[in-house]
């Protein structure tokens, strides 16, 4: 038992905890879990948007239709849907997961991710918009506590997550 | 034709669908003419109604849904059209009325007097593209394409106008997501149950999980 759990892979606790459409724009942070999305289609109900500001509206319209949306982006895409999760997400109390990778987070990123990558944070305090920053060993939990703040606020939360954070 | 009478002629046309309004004077138009729970009124993010509504349409294939878009709000999130035609939603009704114009901050010319939307729709694949003019011609266009297989895009070249005369939507955002939700059979209760559910999943699974040796 113990076993089986512990090679639950990110994915497969993704759907394994209810979440059933996925949409977003790739980034290579995530790329083991667009690799399933990809091998296994039906399971994730994939939509591929054509910007992070289009994924927010796709994910709200999903969510209104009683879908439970995840999207997934770069924090470069962040900075495209800062409008639709203030003037969409935020006020209308849309619970959609934000998975964000972090291009950027440590300042040796290549030069397009540096502003940004230091801007990430804040400008999600700034949104004041729920996220947490999982490590390896912790990322299980920051789901799980990203899952019951949407459930506590129904609005949006991000789990915003460096390179090689998800395996 | 004025903006505010197409979007009657559509709503009148209307029976259980689900609407999409683009922000502005689209959604205080069409709450003016019908409000209803279906009606999801956008007040901000310009550009996302298409959007909206192919996310009801793929979570509820069997409901059709019909978008009151702008010119303006298409053109800013043109890559909407191949996101439809990839998803091809056959429910979808994708109305767009063109005043030419940004028509909520002061009538300021917009691209669409020079770029067909229609011709746009079509190389994108929508499977049925009309442009109407004039209520009798728009309201014929309606009841073909409510029945059609979709994606459906409908041009609907309106007058050119700053301004209107529709009151504010007079509801909260939270209360219009609600409303529709509802509409859709998916209560607020019930995406927190959802979600509630979802804790308790993962909550056991890292309570079962022992890190290896």
């Amino acid at each position: 038992m113990t076993a089986a759990n512990a090679t639950l892979s990110f994915a497969d606790r993704l759907l394994g905890a209810g979440f059933d459409f996925f949409t977003g724009v790739p980034d290579s942070t995530f790329k083991a879990l667009f690799g399933e999305i990809e091998r296994r289609p039906d399971d994730f109900g994939y939509v591929p948007a054509v910007s992070e500001n289009v994924a927010v509206g796709v994910a709200t319209g999903a969510y209104l239709g009683g879908r439970r949306p995840v999207i997934v982006m770069q924090n470069t895409g962040l900075a495209l849907a800062i409008n639709p999760l203030a003037s969409l997400a935020l006020i209308y109390r849309i619970p959609v997961l934000l998975l964000i990778g972090w291009r950027g987070h440590d300042g040796t990123d290549s030069p397009e991710h540096r502003v940004i990558g230091t801007s990430t944070l804040p400008l999600l305090e700034s949104l004041k918009l729920p996220y947490f920053v999982p490590d390896r060993g912790s990322l299980d939990a920051d789901l799980a506590r990203a899952v019951a703040v949407m459930a506590s606020e129904r609005i949006p939360c991000a789990l915003v997550c460096r390179p090689g954070v998800v395996a | 034709m004025r903006r505010a009478d197409a979007i009657a002629t559509v709503l009148a046309r209307v029976r259980d669908e689900i609407v999409v309004s683009a922000n502005g004077w689209i959604s205080r138009e069409a709450c003016a003419a019908s409000d209803r729970d279906a009606n999801f009124y956008m007040l901000g993010s310009m550009g996302l109604a298409a959007p909206i509504a192919l996310g009801v349409a793929l979570a509820q294939p069997q409901r059709r849904v019909v978008v009151l878009d702008g010119d303006g709000n298409l053109l800013m999130t043109l890559g909407t059209l191949a996101m439809v035609v990839e998803q091809r939603p056959a429910g979808f009704l994708h109305v767009v009325l063109d005043n030419e114009r940004y028509g909520s901050t002061g009538g300021q010319r917009s691209l669409s007097a020079t770029v067909a939307l229609d011709e746009l729709a079509r190389a994108a694949g929508y499977a049925h593209v009309r442009r109407a003019s004039g209520a009798d011609d728009l309201d014929d266009a309606v009841e073909e394409l409510l029945r059609a297989d979709g994606p459906a895009f409908l041009l609907v070249k309106v007058a050119p106008e700053a301004g209107g005369d529709a009151p504010r939507v007079p509801h909260e955002p939270e209360a219009i997501a609600e409303r529709v939700r509802a509409a859709l059979g998916a209560s607020a209760a019930a995406g927190t149950h959802d979600l509630v559910r979802a804790r308790a999943v993962l909550d056991a699974q890292a309570a079962a999980t022992t890190p290896v040796p």
